[in-house]
């Protein structure tokens, strides 16, 4: 029988796995050397918030992996043979396989910041950093003030993580907004406005120059770089993006880029070895994606999708319309389609907020034909299926307008904005868009 | 802020120990006098029983409730062991006539409830001559220091938004040591009020002049518990506005328990009682209502007129018409979730808790036949009732239905539904009524499982696993389960509270009600995704 391993138990391998077991007798085994059991790398935040404890982030109960067949194996794969098909543990065992599949995620940037390997300081991405900050920040006693380096979506939580046991934070963004290079100015300084407003000491447009230590080889400071300032702190938390864990294959026969290489069908340049989800590169980027994407939904997709072609099915990757979301402290956040930090030439952006500044959305249109191309919401939720269906029949602004109240995801008795924002839209661009009345039939298409 | 807060758990520490040592306080005795009146109005037959009581109650001794229920108890005891010697006298001299008269000097009942009468009139002391004053040392300081604990947090928890913040790291909602102390108590006082009513006889007093006002009698202990857990309620309602206070459907569902446990379930039952009519709480549906078609019941409302009769088809059609059409169009939640007691009581004290309900899939087996046999069994008896009822028969197939509906009314009535089901609420969290044990649930479920416009929508592909959602379901429905396959939940168990949809940090879940088609939604390759794949692998489902 054909054996599969799959180095990594995130979403990715986890999504191949199981799809391959659906579709297959196959031997599978999971390898990994960070946990024994696949948990949701999102909800790390939430254990060290006191919402979850660590078993709940783990999607299926341990006897799942048994019934379903799956071979779980925990160790750190040190080398890939491909002439042999074979992978070495950094203990020198060996494990064979047929197929092979990388799935091995990101690991945190770190930018050769003097001090960067200090005690105290962590990314947060592994199980790892979680036990370390338990370790370090585990009260505003031991953690007197922690810093944050880096204005992404694992900072934001980081921070959040903090804040939710009263430990003061500096929050370092290179960026002169938060997240400017990816949300218009107007969403970036909301999400400014609420980190400032749950106390969290936010900086903006600065760098990390050093981060200075005890003499016990613990954190004691950071330097910004562009004032010099000294910060006290027993934490920095790195958050400066991530980026493919792949350093074990660099020996290997393997193409590695910023990633591992590979083509639509996720295959690598070895026949019978794959990789998906955040460490592998495809050669072109698909319509607007990067070549790597470290998000969720990708790696589930690239899994989904791998599962086919190794059941022989073979079938390209070929993810549909973008999508993501988030959350900044209270704000919650989606997009479906593209919306860039500015207009490209043939766009407009149409924007709307609410006066409790809480609440905004960003609407990405082409200003010649109107077809829609993209929203960002904050503090409305939104329906997936209607952007995606609207993205795939090029609807017009217009009519995503119209059918707004088609499109709220909010629980029930919200109260709507729809028609306030369908009359700004109308003021600023001399329409006359009327709201249409929310329809079952129009949402299920019934 | 936090000042506020710590001195609002001292107050209400105090005012619980001492709700908790009146009990131990005042003496009790009858003088002769209380004593005749009571012989009177309760016209025994039997001499020894006023020979045995008068010893044992009218005393000049200062004597505590439990040495007062026990020389009760023993009096009651002496006689009828008295009559069944004499019963088992004559049967054996075949005597058959003295025999038969023997039985209507037997005093049934139960005797610690018969102990209780005696102990309403028999008592004295601080909680029984001060009540009004007692009642603020004990409710009022409660209430207010409750309140003063919960309010704050208007402050303390930040912005409105989800604040689990230290859930999973507080001895109170983590099945710590508080959490296992607040079981104790809870387990406690369920099992002081069901089978020790005498015992908390002092409790009662403090009520007396609030039943009085609204029902025109002194209170029994059940007026003590339903005035108790409007107060409950009331309060921790409060605390859900506060921490809910972001979310409407979370507002409305609160006050909607609100309203109609103080409304239906205590006001309009104790009015109708002021009026001579029985007592009926026009919302607990059968076979909630467990004995509703109980005979003694049935007598009951036949005898009452107009009123009985329209209180006896309300009933049934409150079962059988009411609730599966509501179900059909609002999911089982518009019972479960805004209307019942049982409910309210665990969507407000209970909400603190709901994390703790196991989401194993061997719960979920469990959770199914438990639930499933209490409704067998609760239709069962109830067809032994009507039986009884039609047939004048005591029994059927030799088994009696006394005993059943009293084997009934003590494992599922009080053990279940009380001490199990409120007791346990800080150890496997607030629906353990609810989830595993109420045949209402269980019928209401499989309308809402099979019939239904009601489903919890997952949002396309937008779950990121977390477990948020399944952690804080209180039914123990691993949500996660069916919104990372981007499938809807459609679950008999769900009781809609809306808090998955309201934990969720990506906006996934909406509880709606939608047409029929599409309801339940099996998916493999989740929205996103290549459309052609989704197609090819979806289709095949």
């Amino acid at each position: 029988m054909e054996h599969i391993v799959i180095i990594g138990n995130g979403i990715s391998g986890v999504t191949a796995a199981r799809h391959i077991r659906k579709n297959s007798d196959k031997e599978i085994t999971i390898v990994s050397a960070e946990t024994d059991y696949f948990f949701s790398r999102t909800a790390l935040m939430y254990v060290y918030m006191g919402h979850m404890k660590f078993e709940h982030t783990q999607p299926y109960e341990p006897w799942f992996w048994k019934k379903n067949r799956i071979n779980l194996k925990k160790g750190t794969v040190s080398k890939v043979h491909s002439n042999t098909n074979k992978i070495e543990f950094s203990d020198g065992q060996e494990l064979s396989f047929d197929k092979l599949i990388i799935a091995t995620g990101s690991k945190p940037n770190k930018f050769g910041w003097p001090g960067q390997d200090l005690n105290g300081v962590m990314g947060m991405y592994h199980k790892q950093d979680l036990d370390n900050l338990e370790k370090y920040a585990p009260n505003n006693q031991i953690c007197k003030r922690a810093v944050i380096v880096g204005g992404g979506l694992i900072g934001v939580e980081l921070a959040e993580m903090l804040h939710s046991r009263n430990i003061p934070v500096t929050f370092l963004v290179r960026e002169n907004s938060f997240w400017g290079n990816v949300l218009p100015k107007e969403a970036s300084a909301m999400i400014n406005k609420e980190i400032l407003d749950t106390n969290i000491d936010l900086r903006l447009g600065v760098n990390l120059k050093e981060i200075n230590s005890d003499e016990n080889g613990n954190v004691k400071s950071v330097i910004i770089a562009e004032t010099n300032e000294e910060i006290e702190c027993t934490v920095v938390g790195l958050t400066a993006g991530v980026s493919p864990n792949v350093d074990f294959l660099k020996n290997s026969d393997l193409e590695i880029g910023r990633g591992v290489k590979v083509n639509r069908f996720l295959e690598t340049n070895i026949k019978n070895i794959y990789a998906i989800g955040d460490c592998a590169e495809q050669h072109k980027q698909i319509g607007y994606r990067k070549t790597t994407e470290a998000v969720w939904y990708s790696g589930r997709m690239m899994g989904e999708t791998v599962a086919q072609t190794i059941c022989g099915n073979k079938i390209k990757y070929n993810p549909g319309h973008w999508f993501n979301s988030a959350k900044f402290f209270d704000i919650e956040y989606q997009t479906y389609g593209w919306v860039w930090p500015k207009p490209k030439e043939n766009e407009a952006h149409f924007y709307w907020e609410h006066k409790s500044g809480k609440k905004c959305i960003h609407i990405n249109y082409d200003k010649n034909t109107l077809e829609f191309i993209g929203i960002n919401t904050f503090g409305i939720r939104m329906r997936h299926e209607f952007f995606d269906k609207v993205l795939t029949e090029k609807n017009s602004i217009n009519y995503v307008l119209e059918h707004l109240a088609d499109a709220n995801f909010d629980p029930e008795f919200y109260k709507l904005h729809e028609p306030e924002i369908v009359v700004k839209f109308n003021q600023e661009n001399n329409t006359n868009i009327q709201l249409k009345k929310k329809s079952w039939a129009r949402i299920f298409s019934v | 802020m936090k000042t506020i807060k710590k001195s609002g758990l001292l107050l209400f520490l105090i005012g619980l120990t001492i709700f908790t040592g009146t009990i131990f306080t005042g003496s009790f005795s009858l003088t002769s006098d209380e004593f005749g009146s009571f012989i009177k109005e309760k016209n025994y037959k039997n001499e020894l029983i006023k020979d045995e009581l008068q010893k044992a109650v009218v005393t000049s001794e200062n004597i505590n409730i439990f040495e007062f229920s026990s020389r009760v108890r023993n009096a009651y005891k002496v006689s009828n062991e008295h009559y069944e010697a004499l019963i088992n006298k004559y049967d054996s001299e075949k005597n058959w006539t003295k025999k038969g008269e023997q039985y209507q000097y037997k005093i049934y009942g139960k005797p610690h409830s018969l102990s209780f009468e005696l102990a309403k009139i028999a008592g004295a002391g601080f909680a029984a001559e001060n009540p009004i004053l007692m009642w603020f040392l004990t409710f009022g300081l409660g209430i207010l220091g409750a309140l003063l604990f919960i309010i704050p947090d208007v402050i303390l928890l930040g912005k409105p938004g989800i604040k689990n913040n230290g859930i999973f790291l507080n001895a109170a909602t983590n099945r710590g040591w508080i959490g296992w102390f607040a079981f104790v108590f809870l387990v406690g006082f369920y099992i002081l009020l069901y089978f020790y009513p005498d015992y908390i006889v002092n409790w009662v007093y403090l009520v007396d002049s609030i039943s009085e006002s609204i029902n025109g009698n002194l209170a029994s202990q059940w007026f003590l518990y339903g005035f108790l857990y409007c107060i409950v309620m009331t309060v921790m309602a409060v605390r859900m506005y506060i921490k809910y206070r972001h979310n409407k459907y979370q507002i409305l569902r609160t006050t909607s328990v609100l309203f109609f446990q103080i409304v239906f379930a205590f006001l309009i039952p104790e009015i109708l009682v002021r009026f001579e009519k029985p007592w009926y709480d026009f919302k607990n549906a059968f076979p909630l209502d467990y004995d509703f078609f109980f005979k003694w019941n049935l007598d009951e409302l036949l005898s009452s007129g107009g009123f009985g009769l329209f209180i006896l088809f309300w009933g049934v059609v409150l079962t059988i018409v009411v609730v599966p059409v509501m179900v059909y169009f609002f999911g089982k939640r518009w019972y479960c979730s805004w209307v019942c007691g049982c409910g309210g009581l665990a969507e407000t004290l209970g909400d603190p808790y709901r994390q703790l309900s196991s989401k194993t899939l061997l719960s979920w087996k469990a959770e199914r036949i438990i639930i499933h046999s209490v409704l067998i069994v609760v239709l069962v008896m109830t067809g032994f009732a009507l039986y009884t009822f039609f047939s004048g028969d005591d029994q059927v197939m030799g088994i009696k239905t006394q005993s059943i509906q009293d084997i009934y009314g003590f494992l599922i009535g009080a053990i279940f539904a009380g001490v199990i089901g409120t007791g346990f609420y800080p150890i496997f969290g607030n629906r353990v009524w609810c989830r595993f044990g109420c045949p209402l649930a269980a019928y209401l479920g499989f309308v809402q499982r099979f019939k239904s416009r009601f489903r919890i929508t997952t949002n396309g592909g937008q779950c990121i696993s977390c477990g948020n959602c399944s952690t804080y379901c209180e039914q123990g429905i691993d949500v996660r389960a069916y919104a990372q396959k981007g499938e809807n939940i459609v679950r008999s168990s769900c009781v809609g509270c809306g808090i998955c949809s309201a934990v969720c940090p990506r906006g996934v879940l909406k509880l709606e009600n939608g047409p029929e088609k599409g309801r339940i939604n099996p998916t493999d390759i989740l929205l996103g995704n290549d459309v052609d794949l989704m197609k090819l692998v979806n289709d095949k489902n």
